[in-house]
């Protein structure tokens, strides 16, 4: 095949259509205050882990509710489980139980 | 009609006043029962009305000069109780006054959110955390805007929604009106100190009304108002009395930590105490945000499910000052219709 020096890239976007929101509709059943998050990042600026690593739980939650799985997978092992995200929440959100449940749909959908 | 129905108006805020001076001009005998020893409610305290920056005073004044004397305003006094009597009602008050009444108003409006609820702001900690009330009565006495150690603050942080869209003080409303006050806020700090930075924290700014949003546009273009997409985490104090604010910046994707020498937080609307009381011995509806839910949203916002007693303004939930007087003019008119259908 001819060599032209460039490669096809892949896909920045979010392929919203091909991707597996199967951990998302696993959280929303059984933490159904998932859905009442707005995204103002109050848990995120209280997160101990995310002052020191990469680790984002508010936009996990985004990349999540998206099915951008393969982030998700790697970067819920950096949470401590401190539960600090969950006492700001304004909204109520079970965060604790958010991660919990994430963490048993990760081990289930592999 | 009935000969000479008399009025009662329970609260001689905004909303008690315009809708005594609507209901005086239609000739109607109106008395008002104040608990404070003076009008005006809220306002009196409030220096610059937003978006025109029109001096609070200045509208309670001209709400005043509107009574002109026709109307009986007895100031420190709250209702003891209140019976039916016939079509009208029987109101007693702690100076234990007996007046009669064909219709009462519950124009008991609102308090400030206590912003010693949320202890992870340090309000009543730490000293250099103020609320917007507070920055208000500051302006109102005409001072500048200084440290507890006496210095003009190089940078203050606005903090949005304080009391308000947060279930961790069971307040779930919107209250409308901070966004807006914390940007007029924020263009009144860089007009009196002008070496001073000011970074508002958000998560929405509803700038829903007219001229709110081109408010908005002058904090950014004319006085470099820095804005944060962010709710703020926590603060904590620093040896030198600074604060230290955690939030995240939400569209960086990052946490943020930010020093600031003074905190502003924009506290909400609450209902007022005496709401609850006053709707107990009246048998009114109480939402469940605690304001007082009236007949019919889009038909009978004035009226209650309780033939002949009224409602206006902040008693119903968070509202500007333009639209409390909008309210309770419209009550006014309600009330004056219904005082016809009856014999």
């Amino acid at each position: 095949m001819k060599n032209f020096g460039f490669n096809v890239q892949p896909d920045h976007a979010i392929d919203f259509d091909r991707n597996d929101k199967r951990i998302m509709a696993y959280i929303a059943i059984h933490e159904p205050s998932v859905n009442l998050c707005i995204g103002c990042g109050s848990c995120t600026g209280t997160c101990t882990a995310g002052h020191f690593t990469t680790y984002n739980i508010r936009r996990l939650h985004t990349l999540m509710r998206r099915g951008e799985t393969s982030l998700l997978k790697q970067e819920i092992k950096k949470c401590m489980f401190c539960g600090k995200c969950q006492l700001v929440c304004p909204r109520g959100v079970n965060l604790r139980n958010v991660i919990l449940r994430i963490n048993r749909a990760i081990e289930q959908i592999g | 009609m009935l000969n000479n129905p008399r009025i009662l108006i329970i609260g001689a805020g905004i909303a008690g006043l315009a809708t005594a001076g609507a209901l005086a001009a239609n000739g109607f005998e109106v008395v008002v029962a104040e608990k404070e020893n003076q009008t005006g409610g809220h306002l009196r305290k409030w220096d610059r009305l937003f978006p025109s920056r029109r001096p609070g005073e200045e509208v309670v004044g001209y709400l005043d000069n509107n009574l002109k004397g026709m109307v009986d305003i007895k100031l420190g006094v709250t209702v003891r109780d209140i019976i039916r009597n016939g079509n009208g009602f029987l109101v007693r008050l702690s100076d234990h006054t007996p007046i009669s009444a064909d219709a009462v108003v519950v124009a008991t409006g609102f308090q400030v959110f206590d912003a010693h609820k949320k202890e992870e702001y340090g309000y009543g900690i730490y000293e250099n955390v103020i609320t917007s009330a507070d920055l208000e009565s500051l302006f109102k006495e005409g001072k500048k805007l200084t440290t507890s150690q006496g210095k003009h603050p190089g940078r203050v942080g606005i903090i949005h929604c304080v009391g308000s869209r947060d279930e961790k003080v069971g307040n779930l409303y919107c209250s409308k009106v901070c966004c807006v006050t914390g940007v007029k806020q924020a263009i009144e700090i860089r007009e009196q100190l002008p070496e001073c930075e000011v970074f508002s924290f958000y998560m929405d700014l509803r700038m829903y009304d007219r001229h709110f949003e081109e408010l908005y546009f002058e904090a950014q273009q004319q006085w470099g108002v820095n804005f944060i997409r962010g709710r703020l985490s926590e603060c904590s104090e620093n040896p030198d009395h600074s604060i230290l604010l955690k939030t995240e910046d939400t569209l960086t994707g990052r946490p943020l930590r930010m020093h600031v020498d003074m905190v502003v937080l924009l506290v909400g609307f609450v209902p007022a105490p005496g709401t609850r009381e006053i709707a107990k011995m009246l048998g009114l509806q109480v939402g469940p945000d605690g304001f007082l839910n009236s007949l019919d949203e889009h038909f009978d916002d004035n009226a209650t499910t309780v033939p002949g007693v009224f409602i206006a303004g902040a008693v119903k939930g968070p509202a500007t000052v333009a639209n409390t007087i909008a309210d309770a003019r419209a009550t006014a008119q309600q009330i004056t219709s219904w005082l016809k259908t009856k014999i």
